[in-house]
């Protein structure tokens, strides 16, 4: 049984388009996804695609003006809003994805060690300030003071030494060097490894490939593929989904080709196929309705041509 | 046309040096890879190139001149975090023309629609909103971009397509472009070569 499950969640916020005049806009549709224990899911995609709107679904932060749909469970148990608020921090930790989300008036030493709930928290915090190459000195200064690759790392230690069951964590990597971006990754293997579980919010197909067991490539609000790590490799052959192949294909070390146009607008999706504009391979068909997600070669595509 | 930075120290107030005696130049057209470890003053050193810090010690140049303070800096950065750098309470139209007129090519080549103009930046993503700022600095009178981690924040897809945009402009224009990232196979791609921060100035 999956410790987190999100079927069929969709997300719209009204927005006024003038002063009387609201508007809905959908920005997550029918999207599912399980995470078992022991397992790192990596969640890949283009900004905008939803990842972040997602964890944000998950721990109940998001704003008052967004309306969600479908069924959220932690341990088999769908979560209310109540029990949102208790398992956040507890047993679901967050680790954002703007640096903004530091406290500014406050020394980061003690933000880390809010986190920590039980025993000596001070030692706690030093040591993990210690695996991420944090300088004794760090602990008493404010988040203005830090560098990008810093502050990163200070959520990062708020995350780790949680009690959690669950790490969420929205872009954790992005201006870190390479020694700590493998330190912190490798902490994020660990932390599956004893049995508990990580979704990992990246764009960073590289060191997604890393650590996952298996990516969840996201497009325009929903889920296009779902596929072991190992299909990434080669030209993508292995790939079920003209949208992962692209993604894959655009990499720097892959050929660095971009594919044209853009992502489209929660307010301008396209009937059926949401990537049919941009692929190459949709026909009519494709512009009828939006496929299912269908099991495929041991993942799940959401493609009517993918074979 | 060539950017020299020369005998550049730093600190912060009375904090110990942030790096000592770093030279470092580039030449129009040229792409320059700059790395280093987190923390190592990477950002710190971009400011002072594009003028948003006076260096503790040495001065920046252009072709041998110092560098004129009034009226438009020729040499512009671009932030890795887009919502940092635009001002929340102004529409997106008003921001991109902040520098100059952004003209049509520029918004077709970075594809940048017609209907983000009327919005707000939290609106955006972070992918459209970085389109926006790198139009802004892209002016003719811009001669060096200093890309701090453009576009670590983004997908490959967009990634690619924004780094073929800035190439086909500094190719036209021959820009000179400073690349920051950590990224090393990005690094690798765009680059002639590479300068390690750490490695250039004294210890």
């Amino acid at each position: 049984m999956p410790i987190l499950e999100v079927e069929n969640l969709s997300i719209s916020f009204t927005q006024y388009t003038s002063l009387f005049k609201q508007e809905q806009h959908q920005v997550i549709s029918s999207l599912n996804v399980a995470l078992e224990e022991g397992e790192i899911l990596a969640v890949v995609g283009s900004s905008g695609s939803g990842k972040s709107l997602l964890a944000h679904a998950i721990l109940g932060i998001l704003p008052a003006n967004a309306n969600i749909t479908g069924k959220i469970s932690y341990d088999g148990v769908v979560i209310s809003e109540s029990m949102q608020a208790d398992l956040r921090g507890n047993k679901i930790a967050f680790i954002p994805q703007s640096v903004t989300y530091l406290d500014p008036l406050m020394k980061v030493g003690k933000q880390v060690r809010y986190s920590h709930k039980s025993g000596d928290s001070i030692s706690a915090q030093r040591k993990v300030f210690e695996r991420y190459q944090l300088k004794q000195g760090v602990e008493d200064l404010f988040p203005f003071q830090l560098s990008g690759g810093m502050a990163r790392r200070t959520l990062l230690s708020t995350a780790m030494i949680s009690d959690a069951k669950i790490i969420i964590a929205d872009e954790p990597t992005p201006g870190m060097d390479p020694v700590v971006m493998k330190e912190a990754l490798s902490s994020l293997r660990e932390f599956a490894d004893e049995g508990r579980a990580v979704m990992l919010i990246t764009h960073d197909i590289d060191s997604a490939l890393k650590i996952a067991d298996k990516i969840a490539v996201f497009y325009a609000g929903t889920t296009v593929e779902i596929a072991p790590v190992a299909d990434f490799c080669g030209d993508g052959e292995l790939l079920r989904h003209p949208y992962s192949k692209a993604l894959w294909k655009a990499l720097p070390q892959n050929g660095f080709v971009p594919i044209k146009g853009n992502q489209p607008q929660p307010n301008s999706l396209p009937s059926g196929c949401l990537f049919g504009p941009r692929c190459d391979a949709a026909n009519k068909d494709c512009g009828q309705i939006q496929p299912e997600m269908v099991e495929l070669r041991g993942g799940m595509v959401r493609c009517i041509h993918a074979t | 046309m060539q950017l020299s930075a020369e005998g550049i120290s730093f600190r912060y107030q009375q904090r110990s040096m942030l790096f000592k005696e770093i030279n470092f130049s580039i030449k129009q057209g040229e792409f320059v890879g700059l790395t280093g470890p987190s923390g190592c003053g990477k950002s710190t050193f971009c400011r002072i190139l594009a003028g948003y810090e006076s260096p503790t010690e040495g001065a920046i140049r252009l072709n041998g001149l110092p560098i004129k303070r009034n009226g438009y800096y020729p040499i512009q950065l671009v932030f890795q975090h887009p919502e940092k750098a635009v001002n929340p309470r102004w529409k997106i139209e008003k921001t991109l023309n902040e520098g100059w007129k952004v003209d049509k090519e520029i918004l077709e080549l970075l594809g940048i629609e017609k209907g983000w103009l009327t919005r707000w930046p939290n609106e955006l993503s972070g992918g459209e909103l970085q389109r926006i700022c790198i139009a802004r600095a892209l002016s003719p009178r811009t001669q060096f971009l200093i890309a701090d981690e453009m576009t670590t924040m983004l997908d490959a897809i967009t990634q690619a397509q924004i780094w073929q945009a800035v190439r086909t402009v500094a190719k036209n224009r021959r820009m000179g472009i400073i690349v920051v990232s950590h990224e090393e196979h990005l690094v690798e791609r765009l680059c002639e070569r590479v300068v390690r921060l750490d490695e250039v100035g004294i210890k």
